[in-house]
């Protein structure tokens, strides 16, 4: 019970409008008009007014973080699970700065979110106030729009444009930043019912001429590839997209975010393109003699050395941003329009082509792509003791049945989890692609599994990430939110020791973690389960033990601490240059000598 | 190839920096900038003088479109424009260089705008070829300071327009 303290004023009591409110009541009522059901965040000095008006809250859940870094990664799992914008709420200073690196990771990955920041009192803002920081001037570059609330009187329309810009057109990050004394103030409530901004109208439908052209271009091809990337999640797109691909027998290549937007058991699917991607599909893109991009960006990830980049191919580009076509490869097919939209206007002219009923017209193309298939398959080597890290993943994948979704960190495990877990279905693989933030996965999964009590939800994390937001186990733990973390322990930092060994002659700077934290413990003394195999006889019993217990898990496994990431397409090298295992092991040089000629670097 | 963009914008706080930002944070260049109101209150008008080649201004001209704030962007490079620049040059004189000062400013139809014994204040307004060659001239008398707007720019209105104005009226006659 919320004694003492007054009810929610309830609009339209008392005869109705105008009544007034204060801006802290709101921003509740501007978040239930926009039916979110959960903010994630940390309170202090100058939200107290907005924290106070939730107290009597009761529509609106409240999850406190540990840390409004991982209190952001939290929101952004939520709406990658979701599709649903998710939503901060964290005060002025040093509690919106630390949201920055989240915010920049949603914006790479257009994640919709919108992030409400306090700030001092109008009155001081410019003066170096106690826990003042500028987030309009930090967060410009790196949010798709914000704002500074000056008056209360625009309070209502700045949150309706805020929902909107971060949800329509390219999804992506927006912050509002609101003063202590505009929550404060009062003022006559009015939701505006619709947004019109003269400056912003994303293109939904695409060029009907050039999609005319697309089908031209698909129907002549002999070599196509299907290259898509998050934006079919994004728009929606994924029954499309198999709706193309099985109309056509087109096969598809999917980037790292976009994986789950066509079934990864698909006969069709080649797996994930790029720097860790499948032979058959990094192959498939080079000799390809059409690529069509459906919301996909062609990173560097992606395309390795762009002049060496599907050197025979021609291109079709669908994105609903403009700025990503032609940016890094030039296209002679661009589409700006909505990926759902533009499949389905595809399929309609092509399913009236009649040209799809010969089922041999790829034939040969994708029998040259089974082959490759063969040549070059996923493989490890599991041994009798040593725990392999694709083991692991691969357990987790059968154990759960694909029916999970997945938050990872970034590094090798990332990668491992994206070539060894089929992601069958939509918004079930929650990474960060673009900006790579380590720390990621651990919060994305708590946010996921407050969007979907019910369902099960993995955590693959390594000893590097994990420890980056591990304090978010005791979010977790007060919300009882049963994320199953399972940490893939080589006690190095992977992906940097692989490097290491590959490109700088083995000397291993500054990437062993050593065998700490004990994460059993430290579970434990969170009020969480602690598990640990370090043989791979006791990786099936940890794993059942694992998912079967109530609330959160950590299961820390220890893995071959040297076992490298294949393939592998060194940066700036093009995707006919592959490499598929370790090169004759290098001597490790002692930390002085001479650093070695011709290295590859990022 | 350097080209004159023609920017739209939402008269804001903060605008200005997010195109700035835009241009710092991915590095394309700015030769010159000038921000100033339209009839429309609400509305300001930037032309931002920049190069590259041309999958680098596609790219700038498509980020600008993609700022939130801004309402229109053109490229005036790709059509007939006209353009001005105008400069305050305050140069030193020596009694037997103040005739030749005001000569050349006389050639270029600059104005004095300011006259101490040791000193004019030229007022000078062309495109920016004129203001180069005014300022090269002027170097050698010594010049203290100066100080320039960046290039302003509009779209030429096409000849076209006027002609079917022309003809509507004969026909509404």
């Amino acid at each position: 019970m919320h004694c003492g303290l007054p009810n929610r004023v309830h609009l339209g009591a008392l005869g109705g409008y105008p009544l007034k409110i204060s801006g802290s009541q709101i921003f509740i009522e501007c978040l239930r008009r926009e039916g979110v059901k959960v903010v994630f965040g940390y309170p202090g000095g100058v939200n107290l007014p907005v924290f106070d008006a939730l107290y009597d809250e009761k529509e609106i859940e409240f999850i406190l973080c540990r840390h409004e870094q991982g209190g952001t990664h939290m929101a952004e799992g939520y709406a990658r699970a979701t599709g649903k914008p998710g939503v901060v709420l964290v005060t002025s200073g040093p509690g919106a700065t630390n949201t920055v690196t989240a915010i920049v990771d949603a914006y790479m990955d257009s994640t919709p979110l919108v992030i409400f920041t306090g700030q001092v009192p109008t009155h001081l803002i410019g003066n170096d106030a106690f826990q003042e920081a500028d987030m309009i001037g930090i967060t410009r570059p790196c949010t798709k729009y914000n704002i500074l609330v000056r008056d209360v009187a625009d309070l209502a329309q700045a949150i309706k444009e805020a929902f909107y810009i971060a949800t329509t057109g390219r999804p992506g990050p927006v912050v509002v930043d609101l003063p202590k004394d505009v929550a404060q103030a009062k003022t006559e409530f009015h939701y505006p019912d619709q947004v019109s901004i003269r400056s912003y109208s994303p293109a939904y439908n695409g060029n009907k001429w050039q999609i005319k052209r697309a089908a031209q271009e698909m129907i002549k091809a002999k070599r196509p590839v299907i290259y898509a990337g998050g934006g079919v999640l994004a728009a929606d797109a994924c029954a499309e997209l198999r709706a193309l691909a099985e109309l056509t027998q087109i096969p598809v290549t999917l980037t790292v975010m976009g994986l789950g937007a066509f079934p990864g058991t698909h006969p069709l699917f080649l797996g994930m393109l790029g720097m860790h991607g499948t032979y058959q599909a990094n192959t498939a893109m080079h000799q390809a003699d059409l690529i069509i991009a459906i919301g996909a960006r062609f990173d560097d990830r992606v395309t390795g050395k762009p002049s060496g980049f599907a050197p025979h191919a021609r291109k079709i580009h669908i994105d609903i941003d403009p700025t990503s076509i032609h940016k890094v490869i030039p296209v002679e097919v661009p589409i700006v329009g909505d990926a759902r939209q533009v499949l389905r206007d595809l399929n309609h002219i092509l399913s009236g082509a009649g040209h799809w009923g010969d089922a041999s017209h790829y034939v040969p193309w994708r029998r040259q792509i089974e082959a490759w298939t063969q040549e070059h398959p996923l493989s490890y080597a599991q041994g009798e003791k040593v725990i392999k890290p694709q083991y692991v993943i691969e357990r987790i994948y059968q154990m759960t049945g694909g029916d999970a979704i997945v938050a990872v960190d970034v590094g090798q495990h990332q990668m491992w989890t994206a070539q060894f877990y089929k992601f069958d279905r939509p918004r079930t693989f929650l990474n960060s692609g673009g900006l790579g933030t380590m720390g990621y996965g651990f919060p994305a999964a708590i946010g996921a599994q407050k969007a979907y009590p019910d369902a099960r939800v993995v955590c693959i994390s390594g000893d590097g990430g994990i420890i980056m937001n591990i304090q978010e186990l005791a979010t977790a733990v007060q919300c009882n939110l049963p994320v199953k973390l399972a940490i893939i322990n080589n006690k190095y930092l992977g992906m940097v020791r692989q490097w290491q060994q590959l490109f700088y002659n083995g000397r291993y700077s500054a990437s062993y973690m050593g065998n700490c934290p004990d994460y059993v413990k430290l579970a434990e003394a969170f009020g969480a389960v602690g598990l640990r195999a370090t043989e791979v006889s006791e990786v099936n019993d940890v794993l059942a033990a694992g998912f079967s217990a109530d609330g959160p898990v950590v299961m820390d496994f220890h893995v071959d601490e040297e076992e490298n990431c294949y393939p592998m397409i060194p940066a700036g090298a093009a995707h006919n240059e592959m490499v598929f295992s370790d090169p004759p092991r290098p001597t490790r040089v002692p930390k002085m000598a001479p650093e070695a000629d011709g290295v590859l670097t990022a | 190839m350097q080209h004159i963009i023609s920017v739209l914008v939402e008269n804001k706080f903060g605008v200005l920096a997010r195109v700035s930002g835009l241009f710092s944070g991915r590095g394309f260049n700015i030769d010159s900038l000038s921000v100033g109101p339209t009839l429309d209150p609400t509305v300001s008008m930037m032309t931002i003088v920049t190069q590259g080649d041309d999958r680098i201004i596609e790219q700038i001209t498509k980020q600008l479109n993609k700022l939130v704030d801004i309402i229109k962007v053109v490229d005036l490079t790709e059509k007939e424009y006209v353009e001005r620049e105008t400069a305050l040059i305050k140069i030193n004189t020596r009694s037997e260089d103040r005739a030749e000062a005001l000569r050349i400013a006389d050639i270029f139809r600059a104005r004095v705008i300011d006259s101490t014994p040791n000193t004019y204040t030229i007022e000078i307004t062309g495109d920016v070829n004129k203001i180069d060659a005014i300022i090269n001239l002027l170097r050698p008398l010594g010049i203290k300071d100066l100080i320039r707007t960046g290039r302003i720019a509009i779209a030429r209105e096409e000849a076209k327009v006027a002609v079917m104005r022309e003809e509507r009226k004969a026909a509404t006659r």
